[in-house]
């Protein structure tokens, strides 16, 4: 599980979508090393304009050819610079870094539920639990963003797909389908979920209303990934007089029990 | 035929406040932990020292995320001083630290002159190696009070000078009217060293929810985007005082040390480096060497302050 500092080769891009882009990288150690939930800290220029890393989620592996996956979205300069890379070409990377969501047998039925993209650590999750009855409820912006949607299919007994303005699949939310699934027959053992903040709150709250589990995977601007310059802070309960404290997404997260988060 | 100059090792050795450092390439407070995570990536032993993270004598939570930011070349973060508290440090932190074969720094905050001595007074009594006075953390109210005037920083710097058993360095804000006059007054306080810059106030706006990225709204600049501030305030300060300096501020490679040192650096400290790549200060280190093996230069000590002005 320990990261590394890695300078990996790209095996392939595609682009799966106006905006979102998949990439497969070449690396021993990620591959063999990393879990559903961990993701990888980039360096996206080559000089020192952009000095942040971006995390990114690992969004599948491969083990026998040694690679693993991260899917992403254009959103600024860093993930532009992601989506002009071409194969052969080395990324400066950081990873597995973050903890991972927890996986158990006794798990008989469980729920994934994202949004946008908060898919893609899902899918790997989804991919990698192998003996339980899985239904993924996935929501998009709108059509054009549907992505994996096949994917999750292979890997999932059922799929609920929803968008915000009912342009594919039904017009709701992530959260509006998962209510419906909580009050269906099926007695679930946990959600797994990752999106929006507004989302995932209300996933939480929906948890809590039917006594299930719920590991949620939050998202923070980071600096150094590795935990040390405590940049990447979230409100985590604990013992105490003030009853919470500040831990940090990229080493005692990104994924928690939404239970022990302080959602605000 | 050309005669090739015979390459030398060259001697990276320092020695200032009485202090030996085996490189003058020192992870700045801040971003370098207590070591812990960074020791997976490299030996902090190869390090001349560590700076580490501010402690304050009661545990501190710092601020309401997000506390950082990227700006072109540089980064803004409004961390706020987090930190468990001395007391857990020297409980748990510290026989850690120490294991690495390095200079160990503590570098310290408080919301008043008490404070500053009562954990200058604990830290006395420990095996770390000198103090880093922080009376400059714009990220804190308290701080910078002390440090953007002379009268400030003689007040804190003599008052813990009474208690303080360790070498004393005063790191000195930017945001001051004129930073060569706090470096004097540092000096005339007692203080063994000077380490400058800390972070220059700064704020960066998302225009899209027409707000400051920081939840704290200002926050520190650091990176490369400060270097000729920093520059600039080392040579000044280094001009006027005999105490040493130790300079910092966007030094990302050899080469920008090198600067910081013609400059009027005795050592160096990179902070943003840290994050921006955990092993880089290795790289400074080794840019450091060849830069000196390129010009025949025998001990890095030579050329401190060697800058001929024009
Ligand atoms: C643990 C984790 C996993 C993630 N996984 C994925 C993924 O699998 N696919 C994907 O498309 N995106 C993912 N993200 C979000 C991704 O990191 C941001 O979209 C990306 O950093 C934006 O960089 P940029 O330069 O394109 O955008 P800019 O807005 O120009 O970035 C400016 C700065 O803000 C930071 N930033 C901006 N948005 C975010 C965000 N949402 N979260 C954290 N930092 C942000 C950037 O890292 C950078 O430092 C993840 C975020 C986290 C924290
Ligand atoms: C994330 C972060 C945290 C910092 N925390 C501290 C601190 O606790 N105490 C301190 O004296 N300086 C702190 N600093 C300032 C640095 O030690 C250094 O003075 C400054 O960043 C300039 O150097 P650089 O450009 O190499 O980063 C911090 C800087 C950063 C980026
Ligand atoms: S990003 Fe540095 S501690 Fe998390």
């Amino acid at each position: 599980m320990t990261a590394k500092l890695l300078y990996e080769e790209i095996s392939s891009i595609e682009r799966l979508s106006e905006r979102i882009y998949m990439m497969r990288i070449k690396s021993e150690h990620i591959s063999k090393s990393s879990k559903p939930g961990q993701f990888v800290n980039i360096r996206c220029c080559e000089g020192n304009e952009l000095l942040l890393r971006r995390p990114i989620s690992i969004c599948g592996t491969d083990i026998q050819k040694g690679t693993f996956d991260i899917t992403f979205m254009v959103k600024g300069k860093g993930t532009q610079y992601l989506s002009q890379r071409k194969p052969g070409e080395t990324l400066d990377i950081i990873g597995p870094c973050g903890n991972a969501f927890e996986l158990s047998e006794n798990y008989k039925n469980v729920l994934v539920a994202g949004g946008g993209i908060g898919i893609f650590p899902l899918l790997y999750l989804a991919d990698m639990i192998r003996h339980s009855n899985k239904c993924s409820l996935i929501g998009f912006k709108s059509s054009s963003e549907i992505v994996m949607l096949d994917r999750f299919k292979t890997c999932s007994n059922k799929v609920g797909v929803c968008t915000d303005d009912g342009s594919a699949g039904e017009k709701a939310f992530v959260t509006e389908l998962l209510e419906k699934e909580l009050n269906g027959k099926i007695k679930w053992d946990i959600i797994y979920a990752c999106g929006p903040y507004e989302m995932m709150k209300k996933v939480h709250m929906l948890s809590a209303e039917h006594g299930i589990k719920c590991q949620v995977s939050l998202e923070q601007r980071m600096g150094c990934g590795i935990g040390a310059c405590l940049a990447c802070a979230c409100k985590i309960k604990c013992r105490g007089s003030k009853g919470w404290t500040y831990k940090h997404v990229c080493k005692d997260g990104p994924v928690f029990y939404s239970s022990e988060v302080i959602w605000e | 035929m050309e005669t090739v100059k015979k390459r030398i090792k060259p001697d990276l050795n320092i020695e200032i406040m009485g202090l030996k450092f085996k490189n003058p390439v020192i992870a700045a407070s801040g971003t370098f932990g207590f070591g812990r995570e960074f020791s997976k990536f490299i030996d902090p032993g190869l390090l001349g020292g560590i700076a580490l993270k501010a402690l304050t004598l009661e545990p501190r939570e710092g601020n309401k995320p997000p506390r950082i930011a990227e700006t072109p070349s540089g980064i803004l973060n409004s961390v706020g001083l987090q930190n468990p508290g001395i007391e857990y440090f020297l409980k748990n932190e510290l026989i850690n630290v120490k294991k690495y074969n390095t200079v160990i720094i503590a570098n310290i905050a408080g919301n008043s002159i008490s404070d500053y001595c009562g954990i200058s007074k604990k830290l006395s009594a420990t095996s770390v190696e000198a103090i880093e006075l922080n009376i400059s953390c714009p990220n804190v109210k308290e701080g910078t009070v002390f440090g953007s005037t002379p009268e400030g920083v003689y007040e804190i710097t003599s008052r813990v000078r009474e208690v303080c058993g360790k070498p004393l360095i005063v790191k000195l804000t930017p945001n001051t009217a004129d930073i060569a006059k706090n470096a004097m007054a540092a000096e005339r306080a007692g203080a063994d060293a000077i380490s400058l810059i800390n972070t220059i106030l700064g704020m960066s706006i998302d225009i899209h929810t027409e707000r400051p990225v920081l939840n704290a709204n200002y926050g520190g600049l650091s990176g490369p985007a400060v270097k000729p501030i920093a520059l600039r305030m080392v040579h000044q300060t280094a001009s006027c005082v005999k105490i040493p300096v130790i300079g910092m501020g966007g030094i990302m490679s050899g080469d920008d040390a090198i600067e910081f040192i013609l400059a009027g650096a005795s050592a160096v400290m990179a902070g943003t480096a840290n994050i921006v790549n955990p092993t880089l200060c290795y790289d400074i280190i080794m840019g450091i060497e060849r830069y000196l093996s390129d010009k025949g230069i025998k001990s890095v000590k030579e050329i401190t302050g060697k800058l001929v002005m024009n």
